[in-house]
């Protein structure tokens, strides 16, 4: 029988934490968590109230679904989850700014569910967002996920009516804050000045949904040129060079700012280390351009090493951002989890994508103390093929499949994940995107079919 | 917290300090800076009809490389002759600088070739390139990435040209701290260097014969700094009718660049300071790395070509090092002087060499060393 055990400690520098020690007899898997992300790793505790016992993790055929191993939780009773709230809470609330994130009440985060499905926003937003959304409902709804989706269709695209694409922007704010769960599309950006703010952006900034994950690795059976890429981008979501902040000093000088605060950069940092901590990855690489920005980067590069210290068991190293770049494209193998600021991480996503086969195939989230949104990992609004019928639903159908591990509905993660391997390991039904000329509706059409035979 | 600003505003006076301003006056109108040719070469023969040029030769593998260049130089008689300079920094009232019989080398030759630098690495200390960007104003980096056939990777005939603005934009290097734990850093984005760099892209793309240049930018983020730099490009498309201007957001170029790079090679590409750091990097990367890629630091006075890749301490003196890297940086060098013949005859020596890879170096697989290689290469010549 599976077997778990809480303790909470306070650290040697006050950090108060919470160490949850699993261990399964099938797996041999442990996990750890601490208190910043509770959010992270608990959810599952408090959502899988209907099995009494631990179940172990699934590891189940890891080669027809890659991703399962990146499963970002794990399992335990509801019993020690409330258990390791009430113990952290007792502890003495440590007045320390530099670590205020370091609470547990709030980091607990409890989704919308009304009888036994939840209610999760979907926003597919622009360009081929309402066809691969399509397709995610579709084949949810096949395999009977007890998801209830709150559609908004904000939109970036400028409708001409004034106010109308903040006011459906305001609206899908509200409906993530209430339903802390969301499955979202891109929005598109105007390039004009006189244009609104990226709106998502100002999304991540709004729910603080600070920490970005973006999964890359190779598809069994779809071939690119390069092999056995098994990387993660960890990036920063909410400062940097997306402030936001700029001003023109006169007319032709302008001043862009790139912010970067020790606050953001620790939790960022923890995060990184938590998630490779957890999904059994080994060295984390910390993305910087410190030898020009030696206050800014040297800031977050010096956190991301303070951090790492409470990591041993992780080989922690960093690497120049246009070093990396060049290391991403010639020996991509040598990356493992990845963190960094913002705009660097849009570049390596965007090189990531590029290397296993192009952003409809990339699944990413963006994850908050109180809010998680699943969006393709490699945010590419597609506008050039809207309506057409031939976007690639992977992406956000992986995405969705993260989404439900989230919930801890991992069996219909895996048959749908599985599904959507199988189908592009067999080679037969592909989009355009991949080589092939299969439709959006071919595409999903193929994976209900392979459903069925799982 | 105080003491931590009051060390913040001498980095940034000395750095506004560090970039001259190429014109005197700095007009406030949608004037343009620029109404001629940018960047031209503008060195004259010596009295036995060749031109001067100052040899940096550097660090590490440096010396070696640079000899193998100048015995190649040396049997495709090309009209050069190489003036030794040494940038050993000194400190000059606590600032980095090059001794000054080294900059007025440069400012007479108006061009220099140089080999890699071993940056001292310690607290403050400005990298020596960056000193010597500043020093003598050269504004825009130009990156050019060609498959090289002798050397296979997952990517066939990239044939990539990027120009990168240099003085600039992310690595203005004004930063301060707010108050502690919170750094802002500034990005500066100005209509005249970026002008600057623009019409120097238009004029390199004329000069090589490509007829679309693109620019790279984050506009949709940056709307008012990349806005800026995109705003000036279309305003110096005008004046280049013949050539295709068009954008492409950051994100799309690392996207499919990475993807396939073969619709790149019939253009040039031109981005802020930062972008053009990364992505050159990255091109090189395609190719097999900084060992096979040239580099110009062009300026509106002084130009000087170099190999970016490092100094290479731990196979220094041994005479395995790979010179490809400053040879088709010298290539650079001449056309930029106006000596094209010479430049296409040694490098199609230099591609057929490598093509042919029998006389290849170590980091490319094969087993010669320095001088087998440039003797193979002055054989073909």
């Amino acid at each position: 029988m599976p077997r778990a055990s809480t303790r909470v400690t306070v650290d040697r520098r006050g950090m108060l934490r919470a160490v949850g020690i699993h261990k399964s007899t099938s797996t041999g898997y442990h996990f750890r968590c601490f208190a910043p992300f509770a959010a992270f790793f608990l959810s599952s505790i408090f959502h899988s109230s209907n099995s009494p016992t631990a179940r172990p993790l699934s590891f189940a055929s890891p080669s027809a679904s890659p991703y399962i191993v990146e499963a970002m939780l794990s399992r335990s009773s509801a019993r020690t989850a409330q258990r390791l709230a009430r113990a952290a809470s007792r502890q003495p609330h440590l007045q320390n700014v530099s670590r205020s994130f370091a609470t547990v009440e709030t980091d607990i985060f409890k989704p919308t569910k009304f009888g036994s499905k939840y209610t999760v926003t979907l926003i597919p937003g622009d360009g081929i967002g309402a066809e691969v959304a399509e397709s995610v409902k579709t084949i949810f709804k096949a395999d009977s996920v007890p998801i209830d989706w709150e559609q908004v269709d904000a939109s970036g695209v400028d409708s001409g009516a004034p106010g109308s694409a903040e006011e459906m922007f305001r609206e899908s704010i509200a409906s993530l804050k209430r339903n802390k769960l969301g499955l979202k599309g891109i929005l598109h950006t105007p390039i004009s000045r006189s244009g609104h703010q990226s709106f998502n952006v100002a999304m991540r900034q709004e729910l603080d949904i600070y920490a970005s994950v973006c999964l890359i690795k190779n598809i069994p059976g779809y071939n690119t040129r390069h092999k056995d890429v098994d990387l993660v981008i960890i990036r920063e979501n909410t400062e940097g060079e997306y402030s936001g902040l700029e001003h023109q000093s006169v007319p032709g000088v302008v001043e862009s700012l790139k912010i970067i605060t020790r606050l953001k950069s620790e939790r960022i940092a923890k995060f990184a280390f938590a998630f490779a901590l957890a999904n059994n990855r080994k060295k984390v690489t910390c993305i910087h351009k410190a030898n020009i920005m030696k206050l800014a980067d040297g800031l977050f590069r010096r956190t991301v090493q303070s951090v790492a210290a409470d990591y041993p068991t992780i080989e922690v190293n960093d690497m120049i951002v246009d070093n990396a770049s060049m290391q991403a494209v010639s020996k991509p193998q040598q990356f493992d989890v990845m963190v960094m600021p913002n705009l660097y991480g849009g570049i390596l996503s965007n090189i990531g994508a590029a290397l296993v086969g192009g952003p409809g195939i990339v699944p990413g989230c963006n994850m908050g103390r109180d809010v998680a949104v699943f969006e393709p990992g490699c945010r590419h609004v597609g506008l050039d093929i809207k309506g057409k019928d031939q976007a690639n639903p992977t992406a956000l159908l992986l995405s969705g499949t993260m989404l439900l591990r989230h919930l801890g509905l991992d069996d219909h993660a895996n048959r749908i994940s599985r599904a959507v391997y199988g189908v592009i390991a067999d080679g037969k039904y592909r989009t355009r995107d991949m080589g092939g000329d299969s439709t959006t509706h071919e595409f999903t059409r193929a994976i209900l079919d392979k459903m069925d035979t799982l | 917290m105080l003491s931590l600003r009051a060390v913040a505003a001498p980095v940034r006076r000395q750095c506004f300090a560090a970039v001259p301003r190429a014109t005197a006056t700095l007009s406030f109108q949608n004037r343009r800076f620029y109404s001629d040719k940018v960047a031209k070469f503008q060195g004259t023969k010596n009295s036995d009809g060749r031109y001067t040029v100052s040899i940096i030769e550097g660090d590490g593998i440096g010396p070696e490389i640079s000899q193998a260049v100048k015995d190649i130089f040396e049997a495709a008689k090309t009209p050069i002759a190489w003036e030794p300079v040494d940038v050993t920094p000194i400190l000059k009232n606590g600032k980095t600088a090059i001794p000054d019989a080294t900059i007025e080398s440069i400012e007479r030759n108006k061009v220099a070739l140089k080999g890699p630098l071993a940056t001292p690495v310690g607290k403050g200390h400005v990298s020596l390139n960056l000193t010597l960007r500043r020093t003598f104003n050269l504004f825009a980096n130009l990156r050019p990435c060609r498959s090289v056939a002798g050397y296979k990777t997952p990517y066939d005939n990239v044939d990539t040209v990027l120009i990168r603005e240099n003085t600039e934009g992310e690595y203005s290097g004004i930063e301060h701290v707010v108050v502690d734990g919170v750094v802002q850093s500034i990005k500066l984005i100005t209509r005249e260097a970026s002008e600057r760099v623009l019409r120097f892209a238009f004029q390199h793309a004329q000069e090589i014969g490509r007829k679309k240049v693109r620019v790279v930018h984050k506009a949709t983020i940056m709307k008012m700094s990349d806005g800026l730099f995109l705003r000036v490009a279309r305003d110096v498309a005008k004046d280049f009718p013949e050539i295709e201007f068009d954008a492409e957001l950051l994100d799309n170029t690392c996207l499919k660049m990475v993807t396939d790079p073969l619709p790149y090679n019939d253009k040039v590409l031109v981005m802020p300071n930062l972008y053009g750091d990364i992505l050159s990097d990255m091109c090189a990367g395609l190719i097999g790395g900084l060992g096979l890629t040239p580099s110009g630091n062009i300026g509106d006075e002084c130009s000087i070509f170099e190999a970016v890749h490092g100094s290479a301490p731990d196979i220094a003196g041994k005479g395995l090092a790979n010179p490809t890297a400053l040879l088709l940086s010298s290539m650079m060098m001449l056309r930029h002087m106006g000596l094209t013949e010479y430049a296409d005859r040694i490098e199609r020596a230099t591609f057929d060499t490598l093509a042919e890879g029998k006389a290849l170096t170590g980091d490319l697989g094969g087993k010669a060393g320095t001088a087998e290689y440039a003797n193979a290469i002055i054989a073909k010549l």
